[in-house]
């Protein structure tokens, strides 16, 4: 099954200010978002793999738009993040079938490297939902300064049968982080941990 | 003329195959860039405000072409645009009016020489208030096919003592468009209306 892909939004955030203090450079964060049909609305599937295929298909897509938004090379890529919103005729389970299974290793190809997990969230939502991308640092999830959010919605979507998939990536942590714990100076990156 | 910062600044684009109809041949884009600038006049009445009209025009450029280059860089592609404020609670509406000159200059400056006057609108909202910024032909208000507006917001912002700023630009029609009217096709584009 090929994914069926209503729109595709991106978007950019950069922060030139934040706490009344320059952010030089810039932090910046972008997320890229998939409108799709939701195959399986409406009825209940035991066997979700075509939405892991799906899946497989929109960690290619979308990775690429949003590191091409920020305009970077994938390896300069610092923290990800990945989500969906399943529409009302959806299961909670049919985004998992997407993020979980195969998602994850196109989007590290991308990246060059991708040592942690990927954190992700979903929920079931009507038009417009909004839903926060949880983001790590892509080598080490202990590293503090990257441990972050973004919001996106897309304000027609999702339908009652369709999902929203978003994945989001940034070229830096927090702005003006100071709360300590693992510096991405130090990361190790073999274990996805530290 | 003073240099104002943009303290944020958000640059989205959709990307729209279909909307339940025939898939578009050539997919429509539309796109919105908002910039978070502190409102000089937050938290009293100034009754001389026309002057930061001036020290917008800079910001007005810099989000045009931000835009503008989102949109992929060639200006002949935009065929509607739109803009919009939001000011935050310790502001006035008045001063969201104060966009309605830079921020049509700016789009202008980068498009050519439009003839549509840019359609716009304005609120007074809190972090996280959504405004529908209308969108119409850039040659000819009356063109019925591109009329349009998109949805943009930003989770943190307006502070009270902040204005988010808003140019939008599509790439053409709506994406299913047939319900009549004139045409971009038989636009004399002299008036700015027909």
């Amino acid at each position: 099954m090929s994914v069926e892909i209503r729109k595709i939004f991106t978007v950019v955030e950069e922060i030139r200010v934040e706490g009344g203090r320059p952010v030089n450079p810039p932090t910046r964060r972008a997320a890229a978002v998939a409108v799709i049909r939701n195959p399986y609305a409406n009825q209940f599937v035991d066997d979700l793999s075509k939405l892991s295929d799906i899946g497989e298909e929109l960690g290619d897509i979308l990775p690429r738009r949003a590191v091409e938004a920020l305009g970077i090379d994938g390896s300069a890529v610092e923290s990800f993040g990945k989500a969906a919103v399943v529409g009302a005729d959806g299961e909670l389970e049919h985004a998992a079938a997407i993020l979980h299974p195969k998602l994850g290793a196109p989007f590290r190809t991308i990246l060059g490297k991708g040592a942690a997990l990927i954190p992700s969230s979903k929920k079931r939502g009507g038009l417009g939902a909004p839903i926060d991308i949880p983001l790590g640092h892509k080598d080490a999830a202990k590293v503090r300064s990257h441990f972050d959010g973004m919001e996106v919605r897309v304000p027609d979507a999702p339908r009652d049968d369709e999902i929203v998939v978003a994945i989001a990536v940034t070229d830096s942590g927090r702005p003006h982080p100071r709360v300590g714990g693992l510096t991405k100076e130090e990361v190790k990156g073999e274990d996805g941990l530290v | 003329m003073s240099d104002i910062p943009i303290k944020k600044l958000v640059v989205q684009i959709e990307e729209i195959f279909h909307e339940g109809g025939p898939r578009a041949e050539k997919p429509l884009k539309r796109g919105a860039v908002l910039a978070v600038v502190e409102n000089p006049f937050a938290g009293r009445y100034v009754e001389e405000i026309a002057g930061f009209m001036e020290d917008l025009k800079p910001v007005g450029l810099t989000m045009a072409r931000k835009l503008l280059e989102a949109m992929g860089g060639d200006a002949s592609e935009i065929e509607a645009y739109g803009k919009g404020a939001i000011v935050g609670g310790a502001g006035e509406l008045e001063h969201g009016a104060l966009w309605h000159n830079p921020g049509g200059y700016a789009m202008r400056e980068l498009l050519g020489d439009t003839k549509a006057i840019v359609p716009s609108t304005k609120k007074v909202g809190g972090p996280g208030a959504r405004i529908d910024i209308p969108v119409a032909h850039v040659n000819a208000a009356y063109v019925r096919s591109h009329f349009d507006a998109i949805e943009v917001g930003i989770n943190d912002s307006p502070r009270a003592n902040e204005i988010v700023l808003v140019l939008a630009m599509t790439t053409g029609s709506r994406i299913h468009a047939r319900v009549g009217g004139l045409a971009a096709k038989d636009i004399k584009g002299e008036d700015g209306l027909r």
